[in-house]
């Protein structure tokens, strides 16, 4: 278990790197930085006050360690929009934008995976030059246009799509007892079948939209990692065994091609991450990427900071994850260090 | 006794951007019970196509134009994959060279080898780790429990190889077909790998069809050898037969090309010219261009084979 | 590579592939539409025609008008300029500065190459669009951020990718001749090693335009960067998107297919150019 802990102990430096790029960034800020964190009712003296409190008078050294130790006890500022600490802000909407991306990252891998792998058995068949177009053309719409077309098509065309006003109509439903913060799994633990079966319709639109950026690279790499495996000495020892077709093709080529397509996953979680933000704006999503575009827009610095950290902190954690997910599919990597 | 293995007139091209490659041309051979049978050449001579042809792995752009192949009482050309796919490891083998890229470098060489008995034998469940372990052991694998964990990346180039010959030999097939077993592996290495060969084959009664551009190493284990150059079978003949007296210009060629203890390195010579281009327009004999003793009657079609002794077929107008 | 096999090649990737071709066709109309925008528009692009908002296409305006009765098409056109701009822009920058340090970091190794590599990695660390927007926030919201940004999301790709090609080739012979005959390191740099990476960095280049097109295009989609009333193929997106609802189609469809044209065609150029340069690493 050692060289998990070493993949653990190797985020350190991006972490460190992380917060100090964030406290760098919030010192770039034209102007007066006390006054974004000075919360909405700042005025000439709690500006002072918050300049004091936050140590901005200070050199920057003295600067940069208050500000990590408060991160360290979870203090993110004040929201200058809400009024609350940023990070109560962020947690409460944190489950929605997990929900949605885990969504979209579930359609995406079992869209294109299967799909990768079939064109890469059947070259030049039509599943081939659809997944070969798939790539080309998906890799081409922004995600926000794509959102906006199928809600254009299938809310308003086709009438099949509930309206796009978020995670659930509050008019005619309350969301869930607060279990997880995920609607689908929190529907499902109270026994609200209604609830769940509306949570799901809303997902689904977006979901969606997400998931197209993201199906391009999964599927190109799995049609070009399994062609590889195919075609490679070991594949062909298989089947000088005799061994089922279905053998040869996941124990043998499959297994073999995962490896590449592990590692480009921490680039689709980039693209999920960022464009998450995209698709919460289409729809009307309550979750951080909304929340940080308001933000943004509205100057709330200390909620923008917060939102970027939390965000890589995620992208960190999922990479970790991919990472130790790769040392079992692949034993040579654990000797590697 | 009908042989083990015959291949007779077999013909087989690719079709390329750049052509049609005429890889085989009017290949016979045959392999009898218990003997091991050398098959030499070049590389671009077409001895491992004509492996991968009788294994059924051959390129799926390769078009076969004529022959047979029987193996055992199969018409392995007419057979339904499903067919083939019971024959191969379990009646015939193969083993390849590159050892370590040839097996699955995700997956423990004992499981690899379970996958093999898994599919052929009828062996329950429980069973299949001892049956694999003593695969292992056959092969003097050291310490072959242990190794049964092992990765192939943990393993040497010999003790991969090693493994491979255990996948092929674990359910006692009648056949297998070595192709380059020893490439890449050091000498030692290499004498001790195909002393397990011959071994083996000859404890289990298996033919062997060894596939090597080592003259000298088929000299050295086979009983009968074939010669290739440029797609055509142009000599078979026992070894004593081969090396003492060949009869094929080329075969002769390629001995005093090939290096030997008693030889010095200045009293090698190398054969003079080049492999022709298989997509071009060929003559009847493929090596008539590079041989010092052609004459018109050589550019006559077809090709004879001519006995010109006990088990010695050439395929020459003028054989020596 | 010989101008034959350079001919060859060309003709394999264009002969072959038509969609490149039409790549080609289709980004020349592009960049016609930024350079002569304004000269091509049948319309003024910023004029406001209360009578006739959000009118369908017809033969007065091919694309409609939005909800202030400005001519859709004309926008559309004149808004190639600023997406088109923006992302060559960025690009070139990142191309230029990534080079210079990749280079640097690949030649030299050592110190250089640790600290530029754990500046590089920290940029990574981050999903990228989200630093985008972190970055604007915190520079300020116009163009000209918009543009930084995206130039330093962008960054370590070209880094990583210039300090790989020049590693390689440091301790090549032509290399050690050129140091022999006595030229200094940024000599042999210069004159020896970059001229031979460029090729596969403008690949690299072309397939990473339609990317930073869709980064720009997202930062206004959300309001950063652009302003109203200036045309842009996102921010016409974003205005055009809450006539959905409304059944306005032509406010958002068309300046969103402008963006997948451009991103398209910068794709499949990519591709070809790849297919040119080295046919074999195609996926």
């Amino acid at each position: 278990m050692s060289f998990v802990w070493k993949r653990v102990l190797g985020t350190v430096p991006s972490l460190i790197g992380i917060v100090v790029i964030t406290f760098l960034l919030s010192h770039a800020l034209p102007g007066d930085p006390a006054a974004y964190f000075a919360g909405p009712a700042a005025n000439v003296e709690s500006i002072a006050q918050t300049k004091a409190k936050l140590g901005l008078d200070k050199s920057l050294p003295e600067q940069f360690f208050k500000y990590a130790g408060d991160l360290l006890h979870g203090d993110l500022g004040i929201s200058l929009t809400t009024g609350q600490p940023v990070l109560s802000d962020l947690t409460a909407r944190l489950p929605a934008s997990l929900e949605l991306t885990t969504c979209a990252l579930f359609l995406a891998v079992v869209v294109a995976i299967p799909m990768g792998v079939w064109a890469a058995t059947r070259p030049d068949s039509p599943v081939d030059h659809l997944c070969r177009g798939t790539i080309t053309v998906g890799s081409a719409f922004p995600t926000f246009f794509v959102g906006l077309l199928l809600v254009y098509i299938f809310y308003f065309l086709l009438g099949l799509a509930p309206q796009p006003v978020g995670r659930l109509d509050e008019m005619l439903h309350s969301p869930p007892p607060h279990v997880t913060g995920a609607y689908l799994i929190d529907s499902l633990l109270a026994h609200d079948a209604a609830t769940f079966r509306a949570s799901l319709a809303q997902l689904v639109l977006p979901s969606v939209s997400l998931a197209l950026f993201a199906l391009a690279p999964i599927a190109r790499i799995t049609r070009a990692s399994m062609l590889a495996a195919l075609g490679a000495d070991f594949t062909r020892t298989a089947r000088a065994g005799g061994l089922r077709a279905r053998t040869v093709l996941i124990t043998y080529a499959f297994r073999n091609a995962l490896l590449p397509i592990a590692n480009v996953l921490g680039m689709v979680f980039s693209f999920l991450l960022g464009s998450n933000v995209l698709v919460e704006q289409v729809f009307g999503w309550q979750g951080i990427g909304a929340y940080a575009v308001s933000a943004v827009l509205a100057s709330d610095y200390a909620a923008v900071q917060g939102f970027v950290l939390m965000m890589a902190l995620l992208y960190i954690l999922l990479n970790l994850l991919v990472d130790v997910a790769s040392t079992f599919i692949d034993p040579r990597v654990r000797f590697e260090g | 006794m009908t042989a083990q293995l015959s291949i007779e007139g077999l013909s087989l091209v690719f079709r390329t951007r750049h052509g049609t490659v005429k890889a085989l041309e009017n290949v016979s051979l045959s392999v009898e019970r218990g003997e091991i049978v050398g098959v030499v050449g070049e590389s671009g001579s077409g001895k491992s196509v004509m492996a991968y042809t009788v294994m059924g792995l051959h390129d799926p752009a390769a078009r076969i134009e004529s022959g047979h192949i029987a193996f055992g009482g199969t018409d392995m050309l007419q057979a339904s994959p499903a067919e083939r796919d019971a024959i191969r490891g379990r009646e015939l083998a193969m083993i390849f060279q590159s050892p370590r890229t040839a097996l699955n470098p995700i997956r423990k060489v004992g499981l690899q080898i379970e996958d093999v008995l898994r599919r052929h034998a009828a062996i329950r469940s429980a069973d299949l780790q001892r049956h694999a372990v003593q695969a292992l052991a056959r092969v003097r694998i050291p310490d072959a429990e242990r190794r049964y964990h092992a990765y192939p990346f943990e393993l040497s180039g010999g003790m991969c190889q090693r493994v491979m010959i255990a996948m092929a030999l674990a359910c006692s097939p009648s056949m297998l077909i070595a192709d380059e077993p020893t490439t890449g592996l050091d000498v030692t290495t290499q004498a001790v790998i195909m002393d397990l060969i011959r071994e083996m084959s000859r404890s289990h009664r298996m033919s062997t069809l060894l596939i090597t551009h080592d003259l000298s190493l088929a000299g050295e284990y086979c009983d009968r050898i074939a010669v290739m150059h440029a797609g055509h079978v142009v000599e078979i003949a026992p070894t004593e037969a081969l090396l003492r007296s060949p009869a094929h210009p080329y075969t002769k060629q390629l001995l005093a090309a090939t290096p030997n203890p008693r030889s010095t390195v200045s009293a090698l010579t190398s054969i003079p010219g080049q492999l022709p281009d298989l997509r071009g327009e060929l003559p009847v004999c493929r090596f008539s261009r590079r041989c010092e003793r052609v004459q018109t009657i050589c550019g006559e079609a077809p090709l004879p084979w001519t006995n010109v002794a006990a088990n010695h077929f050439v395929r020459c107008r003028v054989p020596l | 590579m010989t101008f034959a096999t350079l001919v060859q090649n060309t003709r394999y990737a264009f002969g072959e592939n038509r969609l490149t071709l039409a790549a080609v066709v289709i980004l020349a109309l592009l960049l016609l539409c930024a350079m002569f925008g304004s000269l091509i528009a049948p319309h003024d692009p910023l004029a406001t025609d209360g009578a006739v908002r959000l009118t369908a296409p017809s033969a007065a305006h091919w694309f409609g008008t939005d909800a202030l009765g400005r001519d859709i098409l004309s926008r559309v056109i004149v808004a190639a300029r600023l997406d088109l701009g923006m992302a060559v822009s960025a690009v070139a920058l990142s191309f230029v500065v990534g080079l210079a340090l990749g280079a640097i970091a690949g030649y030299f190794g050592g110190w250089s190459e640790r600290v530029l590599g754990r500046v590089m990695d920290t940029i990574m660390a981050f999903p990228l669009f989200v630093l985008a927007m972190g970055i604007v926030a915190a520079l300020g919201n116009n163009v000209l951020n918009v543009i930084l940004a995206t130039m330093i999301i962008n960054l370590p790709f070209y880094y990583r990718f210039a300090r790989g090609e020049v590693n390689v080739r440091r301790e090549m012979g032509y290399v050690e001749a050129a140091r022999m005959g006595g030229n200094g390191p940024f000599a042999v740099l210069l004159h020896h090693i970059v001229p031979n990476i460029l090729p596969p960095m403008m690949v690299q280049a072309s397939l990473n335009m339609g990317w930073a097109i869709l980064n720009a295009a997202g930062l206004s989609f959300i309001g950063l960067g652009v302003r109203a009333p200036t045309p842009e193929w996102g921010i016409m997106v974003s205005e055009g998107a809450s006539n959905i609802i409304s059944g306005e189609w032509w406010t958002f469809v068309f300046p969103g297919m402008a963006l997948v044209l451009a991103v398209f065609s910068f794709n499949l150029l990519g591709d070809g150019l790849r297919d040119l340069l080295d046919p074999r690493r195609h996926t």
